[in-house]
């Protein structure tokens, strides 16, 4: 991979012994990281391990406890640094692209650059900045429209323009945070293709992932943090992917799950000539029918934007359709509301953590409770009960290893992964109640494992496949082709708003996957 | 309609209409770096009363506006401290300068006279109209817009460089951002913290203003409740306006212009209720509430800052 020894390039950036902590938390204690120029270095750990903490405070959004930060990214020499502000760590070369991205959705691509940029004339010229962004993007090779107002642009496209913001600045060193995560397998070469580029021209680059192989694809080098502590940096030569998981982990983990044959059991959930409008007044579901029977996994697969949420949202209530029913266990709830698709049985993970998912200030257990409120023991007549309550939240904390478990702190201080735990652990504690004699409960999950570490995918998996055992009615929408294959029993793909196919994953090629996902049908 | 009920329609409209769309630019600042200020109508009227005692124990009137604007400058800047710092509830606290206001002036206006005696009654010194030779004399336009006191000609400037400043300079750009998202901005290298206190500052200082040019021009002297609801007015006006200077414009001239049209029937004498006509403004505020929120529904993309009301701390995550 790499050509010149890494050993003979210089540091530019060293973190000595930074520790971070939160009121509760130890975040980070006594980490240290370094990179070398022209180096992709990649930074893993569980969910809640301190990854995002850590670059944090590399980009001076968190002051450190204790440590020291030094850099050489604008001189040869290194040098102590103490980064007041985002502002403070931009000028000294640092650019951060966040796993939630710092784009204002109704500014143009050139106005979300020109924000912050050192040089952004008083009186606005868009014309001639939008051409310079054009060169720069011309340059590395990431394509987009200087013009366009962030929200029409797919993820893909805005973590384009947020790389490209930060080489605009001149950032030295490019921290990425989870960046494939939200990206399509096509996408996510894409960005090897350009980290490895912009590498080759010197620029250093620190990105976060869960995925194991991407890591070992595109790194140098590797960086583990587990619990909040460095466990060790080491070459991506010199590992495997199994080393890697322990070294995270601290097990062993496997890394495919045994799927018995299903069993299937009754209709739970029939869409027939389902259509819906997106937001914008297009069609974004046509014509769509299907059905999941109680014992089955079905995936949905399809590039995103494609109508998946639009159908998850027909599918749970939450938008009506124009035209065509959804019948749960027998019921027709065509037009009515996500209440009565929650008692009809239907549990929901939605893609959107904090904004459908959580009420981030308020604490866990309220969040925990969110769907049984209403039934015993919860709550009675009216009156909550706070024992139940701590009773269940717990229990549920403790079968998805949520960490730090404390039950009354604020649901938004969870990191990412351990939020999406959470909203698993209640939904799929609603489908065990919502079941029924043979009615089994449908549970629609949206990109399940987006975020996890692979322990905790482990887990998510497992739940899954055990609802799956025990009857209920899965649909997993994902981008994730191996995790669609590895799970589902069926694989409806998306285009358009159409259903191109409904597929079998064991007999179904990853090829034509992508192809039926491109909108090509299979002859 | 004959031409010369239109020409005073109009002249009526513009000089009604001048307090608010100073008062609403101004609220379009300060909701455009993200904060919500309530207290617009009590800004308004300490405005109005400091102004009108400042004037008539200086005999001068631009004294008077100046200490207005400070006054209103003062007020916004302790809702930008509650809000800002100390993170506090923005509707709660501009509600509580609102009330403050109004009950502070009203106290004001019974001791601030001469000799320690209540302002209602005085007639102090006043903007006087400055007609602009020739052009006060065009039909239609030229009683509305060129025969005027200086407070409505300063908007002639105010309307158009607001709206540069805001779409097309460097400063406008960063202080849409702010309102459009705090944590966006400040990881962006955008601080939030100087221009959240700086616009809301200037949009009481903006709101203050207005208040003077109600009673040292449009109603001279000081009565009690002399700003008549107004400031609750531009708060609609924002929306009405999608937070855009120049819609501020239209807007106020059509609530300037039903203010007009209200005093002509009264003055003419119909058999409608005063107090049906005096609604007139507010009943047209909800109306025009109902239809912006209906008709576009664009608004909500493109419209309000989508930031607003959110306090902004930067280890804490949303
Ligand atoms: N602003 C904050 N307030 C309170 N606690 C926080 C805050 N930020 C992080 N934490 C806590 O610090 C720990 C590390 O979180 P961090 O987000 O760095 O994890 P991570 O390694 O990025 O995890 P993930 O892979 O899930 O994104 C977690 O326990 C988290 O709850
Ligand atoms: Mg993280």
């Amino acid at each position: 991979m790499t050509t010149t020894q890494p050993e003979t390039r210089r540091l530019v950036v060293e973190m000595r012994d930074i520790t971070k902590k939160f009121p509760g938390v130890i975040a980070n204690e006594d980490v240290t990281l370094e990179v070398r120029r022209g180096e992709i270095h990649a930074l893993l750990g569980e969910n809640g391990a301190g990854k995002s903490t850590l670059m944090s405070v590399l980009c001076g959004l968190y002051q450190p406890d204790g440590g020291s930060l030094h850099l050489a990214l604008h001189q040869e020499e290194l040098c102590e640094t103490v980064l007041r502000s985002p502002r403070h760590a931009i000028q000294a070369g640092i650019g951060m692209v966040y796993q939630h991205f710092k784009l204002i959705p109704t500014f143009s691509v050139t106005e979300n650059i020109l924000l912050g940029a050192e040089d952004t004339p008083t009186v606005l010229d868009l014309k001639q900045s939008g051409a310079r962004i054009a060169e720069i993007a011309e340059r590395f090779a990431l394509p987009v429209d200087p013009e366009a107002r962030v929200w029409q642009l797919s993820v893909g496209e805005q973590q384009r323009v947020e790389i490209l913001k930060q080489l605009y600045r001149g950032a030295a060193l490019l921290i990425l945070d989870e960046p494939t995560a939200v990206l399509t397998p096509q996408e996510s070469d894409a960005l090897g293709e350009t980290m490895h580029s912009l590498a080759a021209s010197g620029v250093s680059i620190v990105f976060i992932s869960h995925k194991l192989d991407e890591v070992l694809a595109y790194a140098d080098r590797v960086t583990v943090l587990r619990g909040g502590k460095t466990a060790a940096t080491v070459d991506v030569a010199d590992v495997t992917k199994a080393d890697l998981a322990r070294l995270m982990v601290g097990r062993d983990v496997l890394f495919s799950a045994d799927k018995p044959d299903a069993e299937l059991g009754p209709d739970a959930l029939v869409l027939h000539g389902v259509t819906a409008m997106g937001d914008r007044s297009v069609t974004a579901v046509n014509n769509v029918s299907l059905t999941v029977r109680g014992g089955e996994i079905l995936g949905i697969a399809g590039v995103a934007g494609n109508g998946q949420k639009e159908l998850v949202e027909v599918m749970t209530g939450l938008r009506t359709p124009t035209a065509g029913s959804v019948t749960v266990r027998g019921a027709d709830l065509t037009g009515k509301s996500a209440i009565d698709f929650i008692q009809g049985g239907v549990a929901h993970v939605p893609a959107d953590r904090l904004g459908q998912g959580l009420a981030g200030n308020l604490p866990l257990t309220d969040n925990v409770i969110l769907k049984s409120f209403r039934s015993e023991p919860i709550s009675h007549r009216s009156f909550l009960n706070k024992k139940a309550i701590r009773e269940m939240s717990i229990r549920l904390i403790e079968a998805f290893n949520v960490l730090p478990g404390d039950p009354d702190a604020k649901a938004s201080g969870l990191s990412g992964g351990n939020q999406q735990k959470l909203i698993l652990a209640r939904e799929i504690d609603a489908t065990d109640r919502l079941a029924v004699g043979d009615e089994p409960a449908v549970l629609v999950a949206v990109y399940p494992t987006r975020g996890l570490d692979v322990g905790a995918i482990e887990i998510v998996r497992d739940a899954l496949l055990n609802q799956r055992a025990i009857g209920a009615a899965v649909v997993m929408v994902s981008e994730d082709l191996d995790e669609l294959r590895t799970l589902s029993d069926r694989i409806a793909v998306l285009h358009g708003g159409e259903v191109m196919g409904v597929v079998d994953p064991a007999s179904t090629s990853k090829d034509d996957l992508g192809l039926l996902m491109a909108g090509e049908r299979l002859s | 309609m004959d031409l010369d009920l239109v020409t005073s329609i109009l002249a009526i409209a513009t000089f009604a209409g001048a307090s608010l769309v100073l008062a609403t630019i101004g609220e379009i600042f300060t909701e455009r770096v993200g904060i919500l200020n309530l207290g617009v109508e009590g800004m308004m009227i300490m405005g109005a009363v400091t102004g009108f005692a400042t004037a008539y124990r200086t005999n001068n009137v631009w004294l008077g506006v100046v200490v207005a604007g400070i006054v209103g400058g003062l007020m916004a800047l302790v809702h930008a401290f509650a809000t800002i710092t100390l993170r506090a509830d923005q509707i709660v606290s501009g509600l509580a300068i609102t009330l403050l206001g109004t009950g502070l002036a009203s106290f004001l206006g019974q001791v601030i006279g001469p000799d320690g005696g209540p302002l209602v009654g005085l007639t102090g010194p006043k903007f006087t109209k400055w007609p602009i030779p020739g052009l006060s004399s065009l039909p239609l336009v030229g009683e509305g817009f060129f025969n005027q006191d200086p407070i409505v000609y300063s908007l002639f400037v105010v309307v158009p460089v607001s709206w540069y400043f805001l779409y097309k300079t460097r400063p406008g750009l960063y202080l849409r951002a702010v309102g459009e998202s705090a944590s966006t901005s400040d990881a962006v290298g955008v601080s939030v913290f100087g221009r959240r206190y700086g616009y809301t500052v200037l949009g009481g200082v903006m709101a203050g203003v207005a208040g003077s040019h109600l009673s040292l021009s449009y109603t001279p002297g000081w009565t009690e409740n002399l700003t008549g609801g107004r400031g609750w007015i531009v708060i609609a006006l924002v929306i009405f306006a999608t937070w855009n200077p120049a819609r501020a414009v239209v807007g106020a001239l059509l609530f300037g212009g039903v203010n007009a049209i209200q005093f002509r029937l009264q003055a003419e004498g119909t058999n409608l209720p005063a107090s049906i006509l005096n609604m007139s403004p507010y009943i047209l505020t909800v109306l025009v509430l109902i239809l912006i929120t209906r008709t576009d529904k664009l608004r909500q993309t493109i419209g309000a800052p989508a930031g607003l009301g959110i306090p902004y701390h930067r280890e804490e995550r949303e």
